[in-house]
């Protein structure tokens, strides 16, 4: 057991735990969006940070990764932490606007507006698909590729892989692509984005990324043409 | 030298290697030292070092003359540079004409070339020596002395000079402890940027427990103008390797791994070279020096990716898989290469090493400040006169840099910024030109130490370009992992885009300030923490230019193509019509012999009228 001082509480906790699996134990929420408890902790979100040290020679760390030691002192919430994660999740809305995970994000953290020029990504490129195949799965059959900006998640060669089984693990963790809030539509003075829910993912992970043939998104979703017709009767 | 190797057993073996090459060399015979490095060799030095040689040889003077190509000389502006000793003639700008006469009047003769000597701008000098040169005499030239005299290709030079002599020192004389004390006596910090103690880092990785653990070295300098890690590998291979078996000795490590960026193809032959040499004499390999301590240094290349500096995408990149930092803790200290304890270090932190064992901690301390010992070897460009690799020691203040050494501005124009640590590094303005060059001191001003990079602006700059070209850098150098360097670089270049466009709104300013502190604070590895530098630090010292594109739509420096406008002054205007012929836009009127107008719904603003008009009719602003 290790003694660290977490929002200024003194608690203990066991060796070899991260920051965000003692904060949690002790039901102090901390928003993630690329950490699941089954993968290995990956830290790219960077919505987890907590500000670690004595005020003045502090920084700000990703909870999701810093192993917990003694005498650490933990701030999950202060001031330059809801700053800075508040920012981000403004950066977040602003690139998916369209995922309800990120919508829900954002009304929890009272990020009531956004001053970046709106896009449309559809991947926020959290890497749990990637890991999800990889680690639980044992499939390795996508993986990040590019850099920077152009950074997507793909097979090999963009070509349907091999190592595929269909399994539908990615699909099954993706934060973005479960579920897509379309937005209030201007006619109605009700959103029911809610009740709008839509699956991205045939357009966009058209055939380098959606194997599942037929995929469980067009199946539940009757609206829309499964893929397998389409390809054969575009 | 022409020595045919043989094994050294002993410390004693490689004292009398060294007295048998000192007692065979003649200081008093002249040489030729030929800079062999990019910058001269692109102004064909290389084929003048060819003609030295044929002649040389032409004419019999085989025995009389030595040649040497040697490393960059550092006066990269006035290349292809020449040094004949003794008594360490400058020449510049040698062309292959020169090249009989060099040999006739200075080598044989003993007179000076008049023309091929360096003219001192300002008093008009003729200054023959580089010791009277004041882009030397203002410099602390003990890292870059090697490359003077050393053929990079030639271990014997190297030895002759004192070389390995600190290895075998450490060996027979200290212990692994001893070794570690020293250089955190020296007060050695890192010098690829963030300045870490380096002795410190050693003794971490010592105490962590294993087995195997590595030395690595990283050789993947990637700031655009910084050249000081090639110069050191091109021009003085082995103190890298040396330095780098000291630090293997000091944490008990076998294996040592030299990262190079592939972009670096002469580094990467020599190092193979000196490799190649030190181990034909023992002093790499199985039991060196005839002691119990074994040492080896493999190479691995890098395939030219800026975050690739970074240490822990480095250690993934040599392992083969793909470059991307990883979040530390674990440090590489403790779960490194591999996964095992290892010691990573930049080329010219290893290249101090010998130094510090060799003449002790208390005398490599001698140079430098209270917080950090000895030199520190910066890149010198832009629009300063005298560019090139400069070697000075920490605390000295960038006045002394840029005006001392470096001649001041080009052109007679005004200093307006100088940028230190390459593109993630800040800007800092004229009232910042005593600060003294420590790493505490320049990360107080908003700015790096960075590798070494030093970027000079004149007033022609605009900083909104400025932070505009190194956001535009680093956005397609950023490797994507992390959302807040991807997303955060991207939209600060979103923002200073539309303010050099002339779109901004002083609101703009704010959100980007803040932006930038949230990039800072939370991004993974040090390219993101420090891609908010340039923007930051201009905003700091340069607001005012800021709110000029905001509030008035104008550049100042009339850079930023959207705020400006090319008017031609009716008064000087003679209507020869050469900017009418020139303009791709066809946008200027006028009839022969009278004043032309600029249509500004046409005009591109490429200048062009500006550069054709012999009157000095044409003006932006």
């Amino acid at each position: 057991m290790v003694n660290m001082l977490l929002n200024g509480l003194q608690v203990s906790v066991d060796e070899g735990m991260t920051v965000l699996e003692a904060a949690k134990f002790f039901g102090i929420n901390i928003p993630t969006l690329c950490y699941n408890e089954g993968l290995t902790p990956y830290g790219a979100c960077r919505l987890c940070l907590v500000e670690i040290g004595e005020p003045g020679r502090s920084k700000l760390v990703t909870s999701c990764t810093y192993p917990v030691g003694e005498g650490l002192i933990v701030r999950t919430h202060s001031e330059r932490v809801v700053k800075t994660r508040k920012l981000l999740i403004e950066l977040y809305l602003a690139t998916c606007p369209s995922s309800k995970v990120i919508q829900d994000l954002a009304s929890e953290h009272h990020v009531t507006r956004v001053r970046f020029r709106p896009r449309d990504e559809k991947c926020i490129l959290c890497g749990l698909c990637v890991r999800m195949c990889a680690e639980q799965m044992q499939g390795k059959a996508i993986g990040f590729a590019r850099r920077g900006v152009d950074r997507k998640v793909t097979t090999p060669f963009d070509r349907k892989s091999e190592e595929c089984r269909l399994c539908g693990g990615c699909m099954y963790i993706c934060p973005a692509c479960q579920a897509r809030c379309q937005g209030p539509r201007e006619e109605k003075p009700i959103c029911n984005a809610c009740l709008n829910l839509s699956q991205p993912c045939l357009d966009y992970f058209d055939d380098a990324m959606c194997f599942m043939d037929p995929c469980v998104a067009c199946e539940l979703n009757s609206g829309r043409t499964p893929k397998s017709e389409r390809r054969n009767n575009p | 030298m022409t020595v045919t190797p043989k094994r050294l057993r002993a410390p004693e073996d490689l004292t009398v290697l060294r007295q048998s090459l000192v007692d065979r060399t003649d200081d008093r015979k002249p040489r030729i030292a030929v800079c062999g490095d990019t910058g001269c060799a692109v102004c064909g030095s290389l084929g003048l070092a060819s003609s030295f040689k044929e002649i040389i040889e032409r004419r019999g003077l085989k025995d009389r003359v030595g040649l040497k190509v040697t490393g960059c000389l550092g006066f990269c502006e006035q290349g292809p540079v020449v040094l004949v000793f003794p008594g360490e003639i400058f020449y510049r700008k040698v062309g292959p004409g020169d090249v009989e006469e060099i040999i006739d009047r200075t080598v044989l003769g003993g007179e000076l070339v008049e023309r091929l000597l360096y003219r001192d701008p300002i008093t008009g000098q003729k200054l023959p020596r580089c010791s009277d040169l004041p882009f030397y005499k203002n410099q602390t030239r003990v890292l870059l002395e090697g490359n003077w005299r050393i053929d990079p290709n030639d271990i014997y030079d190297y030895i002759a000079r004192g070389g390995y002599s600190a290895v075998a020192k450490a060996l027979y004389e200290m212990t692994p402890e001893d070794v570690i004390s020293e250089v955190k006596e020296a007060r050695l910090r890192g010098r690829g940027g963030a300045g870490f103690p380096t002795g410190l880092k050693w003794e971490i990785c010592r105490k962590t427990k294993g087995d195997t653990k590595y030395v690595v070295c990283n050789a993947d300098e990637g700031d655009p103008g910084a050249f000081m890690d090639r110069s050191l590998l091109e021009g003085n291979p082995h103190s890298v390797l040396e330095g780098m078996i000291i630090a293997g000795i000091g944490i008990g490590a076998r294996h040592g791994v030299i990262y190079v960026r592939a972009e670096y193809p002469t580094a990467v032959v020599k190092i193979r070279n000196a490799i190649e040499q030190a181990s034909e004499l023992g002093l790499l390999g199985e039991n060196i020096l005839g002691s119990d301590f074994s040492f080896d240094v493999t190479i691995s290349k890098g395939a030219g990716a800026f975050v690739c500096g970074e240490e822990t995408a480095l250690l993934l990149s040599a392992e083969g898989k793909v470059g991307e930092p990883r979040q530390k803790p674990p440090f590489p200290a403790e779960k490194g290469y591999k996964g095992k304890p290892t010691v990573i270090n930049n080329v010219e932190t290893f290249a101090n090493v010998p130094l510090i064992i060799k003449n002790g901690a208390a005398e490599y301390r001698r140079v430098g400040t209270e917080k950090s010992g000895g030199t520190k070897i910066f890149c010198l460009v832009g629009k300063v006169n005298n560019t090139g690799l400069v070697e000075v020691p920490l605390g000295i203040t960038l006045r002394e840099i840029i005006f001392g050494i470096g001649g001041g501005i080009k052109n007679g124009k005004r200093f307006k910024a100088v940028q230190t640590g390459g593109p993630s590094g800040g800007c800092l303005p004229e009232q910042m030109l005593d600060l003294k060059v420590d790493f505490e001191e320049l990360s107080r001003a908003g700015s790096i130490m960075g590798s070494g990079g030093m970027i000079v602006m004149d007033e022609d700059t605009c900083v909104v370009d400025i932070a505009r070209y190194f956001l535009q850098f680093l956005k397609s150098e950023s490797c994507g992992k992390c959302f807040s360097c991807r997303e955060g670089i991207n939209r600060m270049l979103e923002i200073v885009e539309g303010i050099a466009a002339g779109e901004g709104s002083p609101e703009d300013l704010d959100l980007l300030e803040e932006l930038a502190c949230a990039v800072k604070d939370a991004s993974m590895c040090g390219l993101g923490q420090t891609s908010a530098n340039p923007v930051l630090s201009t905003l700091r010292y340069f607001r005012d230019e800021y709110l000029a594109h905001v509030e008035l739509k104008k550049c100042p420096a009339a850079v930023c193509r959207a705020l400006i406008r090319f008017q031609i002054d009716e008064n000087l205007c003679t209507g020869c019509g050469i900017c009418r012929k020139e303009c791709p836009a066809e946008a200027i009127e006028g009839e022969r012999r009278k004043p032309h107008t600029i249509d500004p719904n046409r005009c591109m603003k490429c200048g062009v009228c500006m550069e054709v008009c012999k009157f000095g009719a044409i003006t932006k602003s």
